[in-house]
Formats: C-alpha cells, sequence, structure tokens
C-alpha cells in the first residue's frame, strides 16, 4: 500500500513544475495548459486524501473542480481567440493596452 | 518494496516526465499531446486510490473534451512561430517555482499515513456511493455547477463571435 505522503508530494512536484510553465512561457495556449496541470495535480491530493479518510467528500469535491475547469478552458480559450483576432499574437508580452 | 509502490513510482516518473514536456517543449502541439499523456497517467493513479468513477470521469472529461477543445483552438489560429525564450525569466521564474515545491514538498512530506479506514473489499469510490454524496449533502452546488457550465457556454459563444 502505497503511503499518503508519496501521492503529496508527487502532486506538489507537478504543480511547482505548472507554476514554472505559467511563470516562464510566452504562448497563451501553454499557459492555460499549465493551469490545467495545475488543478489536476490538485485533484490528485483531494482523491488521495479521499482515499486515505476514509471519506467521499474529496471525490465529490474533484467532481466540481473537473466542472469548473471545464468552465475556465471555455471562456479562457475563447478569451484566447478573440485577443488573436486583435493582436494575430499569443505573446502575453504584447498585451499592454491597461499596463504602463 | 511491494507492486503497488513499484506501479506507483513507475507512473511518478511518467507523470513528472510529461508534466516536464508539457512545460518545455516548444512546439504547442506536442505540449497538448505531453498534457494528454499526464492526465491520462493521473487517471490511473485515480484507480489505483479506489476512486474509478473519477477517474473514468477524468479521461473522457479533461484527456477526451478539454483537450480535444485545446487542439481544435490550436489548429484554428494556426500560431506557427515559435516562441523566443527570455532567459531572464526562465532562471527568475525556475527559482521562484523550485522554492515553492521545495516548501509544499516539506510541509507535506511528514504528513503521516492514517490505519487504513477502506478495506479492499469495500464498494468505497464507486458510482453508486458518488452519486448518493453528490445527490444528498452536494445537490446545491451541483445545480449551480450546472448554472455555470450554462454561463460558460454562452459567454464562449459571445466571445468567439465575430464582430459586425
Amino acid at each position: 500500500m502505497v503511503p499518503l505522503n508519496y501521492y503529496l508530494i508527487l502532486s506538489a512536484v507537478v504543480f511547482a513544475i505548472g507554476v514554472i510553465g505559467v511563470l516562464i512561457r510566452r504562448n497563451l495556449i501553454v499557459i492555460l495548459m499549465s493551469i490545467e496541470l495545475m488543478l489536476n495535480a490538485v485533484n490528485l491530493t483531494f482523491i488521495a486524501f479521499s482515499r486515505f479518510l476514509g471519506s467521499m467528500e474529496g471525490q465529490v469535491a474533484v467532481f466540481f473542480v473537473m466542472a469548473v475547469a471545464a468552465a475556465e478552458a471555455v471562456i479562457g480559450l475563447a478569451i484566447i481567440i478573440a485577443v488573436f483576432r486583435h493582436r494575430q499574437s499569443l505573446d502575453p508580452q504584447e498585451m499592454h493596452l491597461l499596463k504602463w | 518494496m511491494d507492486a503497488s509502490t513499484l506501479i506507483f513510482f513507475i507512473l511518478a516518473g511518467l507523470l513528472v516526465l510529461s508534466s516536464l514536456l508539457v512545460v518545455f517543449l516548444r512546439d504547442v502541439v506536442h505540449c497538448a499531446m505531453a498534457l494528454v499523456a499526464a492526465l491520462l497517467i493521473i487517471a490511473v493513479l485515480f484507480v489505483m486510490l479506489q476512486a474509478p468513477m473519477v477517474g473514468v470521469l477524468q479521461v473522457m472529461v479533461y484527456a477526451g473534451a478539454i483537450m480535444v477543445l485545446f487542439l481544435f483552438v490550436i489548429m484554428l489560429l494556426n500560431p506557427r512561430t515559435l516562441e523566443q525564450p527570455r532567459r531572464a525569466w526562465w532562471s527568475l521564474g525556475g527559482l521562484l517555482a523550485l522554492l515553492l515545491g521545495a516548501l509544499l514538498i516539506a510541509m507535506l512530506g511528514k504528513t503521516e499515513t492514517w490505519s487504513d479506514p477502506v478495506a479492499e473489499t469495500q464498494i468505497f469510490g464507486s458510482p453508486e456511493m458518488l452519486a448518493r454524496s453528490l445527490f444528498n449533502d452536494f445537490v446545491l452546488p451541483f445545480e449551480i455547477a450546472s448554472v455555470l457550465l450554462l454561463v460558460a457556454i454562452v459567454g464562449a459563444v459571445v466571445l468567439a463571435k465575430r464582430e459586425r
């Protein structure tokens, strides 16, 4: 039987990799994919705790996280399409209309 | 080391590898493929943790629907130009993320495993138990999630519509 903290460390590593992706990539689609990776790392913690506490609440939480992630991906990709149509670019550095 | 631990380590290695590929590959389509692999491995880990229903949902919703959506947008926009990496941000971002990862591991690594509350023979994690929990205790969040999905559909149509 695999101990709980193995799962927690694995999801921490995957979450940190997702953070790296959000911080260093310059492509909006890849940034969105890194966010999905981070959400999945958290889902793994939920499921691991659900298993080791013997309660179903963690699995239900993952169910809702999936619903919210689907909505987030849809809206994010729609925004990316709208931005690409205006600027012909996916580089977040070039979106500086509200920056000073 | 028993068989399940060995399988866990193999899966963990593959998961970390495919996550790194998501972040460090330069072609967007390759990143998406690596993300599909990572999501499938996470689904296998869910099944190992006696959550078969969530594992199946993970394959269908994430690796299926959401990734098809991503690939569809990649094909639609067809961003051929590969991005140029910025060295300063690479080091700074990597350092910050490594710090975060080290903190998380230091905190979570000390978690103790409780004595196993779920016998392997029980039906823990079955669709029936998930549905009982979902429709008894979480009916209101379930309905709110459906409203959220409706709002997301309307929002996506409005946002992606061509302006006249």
